[in-house]
């Protein structure tokens, strides 16, 4: 196994360019894993430990540029008003030293339907920027995950940064876990309510081939906030329509049984995540109209 | 001095004679590993390192149960940097199995493989990834055999027999040659007693299998020696019997083959059987060179045996007044493909089937299985774990049929001294079972909706679901529950149990300093540092040493049945007495004319001289030995047990009795079926507690290792293949401090007479009564019956 190490990230991806079979390695936490467990043996790493830019992030107008690399304990500390969403699922991930080191762009080049970000990601709505020698573009998220741990990159592009809508209302995110702390994703809910637009944005994780939005639980949930008038008078959402959404949101999984659940709960989960993640969200909505940093 | 060995008689009783000594019994000393092992300084025995040395690599079965057709070992031999590949036809000697009781393992699959996981080829290399990929070019044509993995499947008329030909000791009285060992217990007349009940409860509980999950995999190095022998040294949990079973396969004498304990990462029982031993010694004798074998995690959970799998079906009657009229029950524990410690766990189950209760009419029966899954043995509480889950969950079920409080219908049936063991043993010495009740029932409850915080949101951290964020506080519900356990101390049903402790007193730069030598396994219990309590105590000395355990000095026995300070904790308090009677033999030899005292007071060792239980000093340490020093090897002995009948069950099977209650306090979130155990409070007999910093450290790991198989531990094999689905510990999950709760301890000292000190065997006890507390809380906050461990999310939410 070579061990490549570019200095900066143009030799980064000269690197990936002339070796699209090379595993980008960052953090470590993922692909040292396996590798570790020897479920894969790549012919070439690819450490980008030494690129700069990959470890920054920078808050705009709409967005927050997030390098590949910012770990998940800066995430948490720093980008908890931002990204709310992404912060909770960040406080998710395994144990302290492993936020230390993992970073977002780790989960979506793995692209495991288990990843904690991604239901986050798909909910605040975010695009991915890859790059390689050839140029660079722009991912929409929603097109990013294309299977089982298979995403969209070139086999010479490398994930740059993801950009993130700033969250401009409430958003929330669950994982159930068999235990307390340090565990995978049994599955997993995130939720953003985007009061300037009016709409409702979700992201499902480990209940599908892939992370998901539950498309037709944001619609009905849309319109059914819109006819009640909801976004204005701040009302109560009527349980029928939070159940509704939780079922539609149930129905929107794909799962399998594994060792980790069966797919009947993780139905059963994912309609539950919904319907607290609508509570809670919605409750700060009314509460303070305004985009508050998550509730844990 | 050489050192000799003398016996004592069988289970005298000896007191304190000696008076307090400063880090002597009842301090709470500080461990000598506790600071290496909390900054990572400790060596472990996967830290080893020789020059020269070669790394050892196993080769197992992808499949559980399969004749092999051919094994082709030449690519992989071919490879560089191997320097040997093994397979059975490399074994040396006649002997070609291993076992703790049966010899039915093979060192390497005989043409037949039948366990996931079984090793079949071994590779030494210079490098431990060139022994990884050779051994992945070792071409194995597996012809795949029908699988027995359960009951039904072991005992039907054409099962595949895991041991045809079987001549053990159990062959004769067993069934059927796919049980291992049968016992029943037969009490009273439970069918008559049956029509005196006015109320019946039957029950049908399973028991998952659980893993010891110690957090330092199985490792160690062997080095050749000049004579043709071998030195191992490795982190076990009894080094002579793995020596008694090293040795035969060797083909080398036992003292031939000599062993010293490495650091030990844990063993629960894990460490019980062999796992590399003889593999390494294998290697390193074929290759001339030191051989160094570290499992991964992965491996780790195919290189040890686990905690039994059970079914266990029972019944039990009550009149109206709560009294307990019969038990019925049999109790099914998977074995696995091989014996290991089965025999033994099925006299545990049955023995303890009834648990601290006075049942007069029983009939009990046990068994052990051998079948394709992973071969299971010893692990911290020892059979009585599973019939302890199944029993409690019974005095609930009748309990609530009765309309009376769960504790006080336990207390009402609860056993005292002086009480009548199914088997006919009396308990002869404290049993304070309704007082360990009450003290965890009369506890303050913790408070209510600890999540609530001065601000806005929940924390999180105190709700189930935890960092999780699952839930704020909805459809959270509490519950609270007990359960209670008895478990036995020692090795038993006539087994020679004994532990051998080596004490050399001398004096050095003017100070008398004891050397403690045993063999016994420090596997993180404590015992060393119990040793050295014990040497200050009688023999009044400050500095003591603790010499490396090894096979130079008799056996210490197994460090498990709780049964260490016990034993060797004994032993060495037996031995530190010959020492000082023979210092004042010395003392009187020298002095005895000059002092009347030495001829007619009662002397003591204290401080480095010989004083007068009045206090006066007759002589200084130093003066007396000079450079002479007194140095003894003693075995001691528990008082001898009986093997039980193996029809009716009686006999006097246990050296001693053990007890410990919880009260466990749950949120459960309904909805989601998510678990957070607030509290689980311990009340405990320890008879005298050594140490009490020891004391309650176990007693809360045992609590928490308890509490792990009530809603998280569990292997999982797939019962189409009997392959293990979750060999790791991403889906093998055991509790972070944020499933821990908070564990307040009640520690109770009443003597027992018999033992060292009055002390009683503690390290097992907590993990019994731990689990079905843990469920009874979930059943209370949730209504659901819920017969199996763990609780899963899916027992929960009706979502299996």
């Amino acid at each position: 196994m070579d061990f490549l190490r570019p200095a900066s990230w143009e030799e980064a991806l000269a690197a990936k360019a002339e070796h699209p079979t090379a595993v980008p390695i960052a953090g470590g936490t993922d692909v040292m894993v396996e590798i570790n467990f020897d479920h894969r043996r790549p012919e070439y790493l690819l450490d980008l430990n030494r690129v700069e830019l990959l470890r920054d992030w920078e808050a705009g107008e709409e967005n927050v540029r997030l390098g590949a690399s910012v770990t998940y304990t800066q995430i948490m500390e720093q980008l908890r008003a931002e990204l709310p969403g992404l912060a909770l699922a960040s406080h998710t991930v395994a144990s302290p030293q492993i936020r230390n080191r993992g970073g977002v762009g780790g989960n979506l080049g793995t692209a495991s339907p288990a990843g904690d970000a991604h239901p986050a990601l798909l909910a605040a709505g975010a695009e991915v920027e890859v790059e390689s020698v050839r140029g660079s573009r722009f991912i929409p998220i929603d097109e990013f995950y294309t299977g089982v741990k298979r995403n969209a990159l070139q086999p010479d592009e490398l994930i740059k940064t993801v950009h993130i809508k700033k969250a401009d209302g409430p958003q929330q995110y669950s994982k159930v876990g068999t235990r307390n702390a340090m565990v995978i994703a049994v599955c997993a809910f995130g939720l953003a309510l985007h009061p300037e637009t009016r709409t409702v944005r979700t992201g499902i994780g480990s209940a599908a081939p892939t992370p998901v939005r539950a498309k037709e639980a944001e619609e009905f949930l849309n319109a059914a906030l819109e006819e009640g008038g909801f976004w204005d008078n701040g009302k109560i959402i009527t349980p029928s329509i939070a159940k509704q959404f939780a079922d539609l949101a149930s129905a929107a999984c794909n799962p399998i049984d594994d060792v980790r659940g069966t797919a009947r709960y993780r139905r059963h989960a994912v309609g539950i995540m919904a319907r607290r993640t609508l509570g809670w969200t919605w409750e700060q909505y009314r509460s303070t109209g305004a985009t508050l940093e998550g509730a844990a | 001095m050489a050192p000799n060995t003398r016996t004592t008689p069988a289970g005298t009783p000896t007191n304190v004679t000696q008076k307090h000594a400063r880090g002597g019994i009842g301090e709470s000393t500080l461990r000598p590993d506790g600071t290496l092992k909390v900054t990572g300084e400790f060596a472990y025995s996967s830290d080893m390192w020789h020059e020269d040395m070669l790394w050892g690599h196993t080769l197992r079965s992808t499949v559980a149960h399969a004749e092999i057709a051919s094994i082709d070992i030449s690519e992989a031999l071919a490879t560089a940097g191997v320097y040997a590949v093994l397979t059975y036809d490399d074994l040396p000697a006649k002997m070609k199995n291993y076992g703790l009781e049966i010899q039915d393992t093979p060192v390497l699959a005989n043409g037949r493989v039948r366990h996931h996981g079984e090793p079949v080829a071994l590779v030494a290399a210079d490098h431990p990834e060139t022994a990884r990929r050779a051994a992945a070019k070792i071409k194995i044509d597996y012809r795949e055999l029908p699988l027995v993995t359960d009951e039904a499947s072991a005992l039907a008329e054409d099962a595949p027999l895991l041991h045809p030909g079987r001549d053990d000791h159990h062959s004769g009285h067993v069934p059927h040659p796919n049980i291992v060992h049968r016992q029943p217990i037969i009490r009273g007349d439970a069918a008559e007693a049956a029509k005196k009940a006015d109320v019946i409860v039957t029950g049908e509980y399973v028991f998952g299998m659980q893993d010891q999950a110690f957090l330092g995999p199985e490792s160690g190095l062997a080095v050749p020696s000049e004579d043709g022998g071998v030195d191992l040294y490795v982190a076990t949990q009894w080094l002579h019997s793995d020596l008694r079973q090293i040795a035969p396969v060797l083909g080398l004498p036992e003292e031939k083959v000599r062993m010293t304990l490495s650091g030990v990462g844990g063993a629960f029982g894990g460490r019980e059987d062999i796992s590399m031993q003889i593999h390494a010694c294998l290697l390193a004798l074929r290759t001339g060179k030191p051989v160094k074998m570290v499992y991964n995690r992965f491996e780790s959970f195919f290189g040890h045996v686990h905690r039994h799998p059970a079914k266990l079906r029972y019944e039990h009657g009550a009149t109206k007044d709560g009294k307990i009229t019969h038990m019925k029950c049999r109790i099914v524990l998977d074995g696995g493909a091989y014996a290991s410690a089965s025999p033994a766990v099925v006299g545990n189950a049955s023995s303890l089937s009834v648990g601290p209760y006075v049942i007069d009419n029983v009939d009990i029966e046990a068994v052990a299985l051998y079948t394709n899954n992973p071969p299971c043995g010893a692990m911290r509480g020892f059979g009585a774990v599973q019939a302890c889950f199944a029993y409690e969950a019974q005095m609930d079920k009748l309990a609530a049929k009765l309309g009376m409080d769960p504790v006080e219908f336990r207390r009402l049936n609860a056993m005292e001294q002086g009480a009548i063991m199914p088997t006919g043993q009396v308990v002869d010495s404290p049993a304070p079972v309704a007082e360990l009740l009450r003290r965890v029932k009369a506890r303050p409850m913790p408070p209510e909706r600890q999540w609530e915080t001065a601000g806005e949101g929940a924390d999180v951290r105190a709700l189930p679901g935890g960092l999780s964020n699952t839930t704020h506080g909805e459809g959270v519900v509490r519950g609270v529950g007990y359960a209670v356990g008895i478990k036995n101390v020692g090795f038993s049903e006539g087994f020679d149990d004994y532990s051998t402790a080596r004490v050399r007193l001398e004096v050095i730069n003017g100070e008398p300093v004891a050397m403690v030598h045993t063999a016994m396994a420090e596997v993180g219990q404590g015992g060393v540092t119990v040793h050295a309590q014990i040497a200050r105590t009688e023999l009044g000395v400050t500095q003591v040493t603790i010499h490396p355990a090894d096979t130079q000095v008799g056996s210490a026995g197994s460090t498990s049945a709780s049964r260490q300070t016990y034993m060797t904790g004994g032993a060495v308090k037996n031995t530190c007495e010959a020492v000082r009677e023979k210092v004042l033999e010395i003392g009187r030899r020298k002095y005895g004319s000059y002092h009347p005292a030495w001829a007619t007071a009662e002397l003591l060792l204290e401080s480095g001289k010989v004083v007068t239980d009045g206090g006066e000093v007759l002589a200084d340490l130093g003066e007396l030995l000079e450079d002479e020093s007194v140095d003894l090897e003693l075995e001691f002995r528990h008082r001898p047990t009986q093997a039980f009948d193996l029809v009716t069950g009686q006999g006097d099977g246990h050296v001693q009795y053990t007890f410990a209650a919880h009260r466990a306090v749950v949120e459960v979130d309904t909805e989601l079926g998510l678990v957070k155990v607030i509290e689980l409070a311990c009340a405990q007999d320890v008879g005298k507690a050594l140490n009490m910093l020891s004391v309650v450290g176990q007693i809360q790991g045992g609590t928490t290792q308890g509490l792990g198989v009530a809603v998280m531990e569990e292997i999982i094999v797939d019962p189409k293949t009997a392959k293990v689905r979750n060999p790791s510990f991403t889906d093998y999950l055991i509790p972070t401090i944020l499933d821990t709760p908070t564990m307040p301890v009640d520690v109770l000292e009443l003597a027992d007479p018999n033992a060292p000190y009055g002390l009683r065997g503690l390290g097992e006890a907590p993990t019994l009564s731990s689990t079905p507390a843990v469920l009874a809380a979930i059943r209370n906050a949730t209504g659901l019956e819920l017969n199996k461990t763990p609780v899963r999310p899916e027992h929960l939410t009706g979502t299996l």
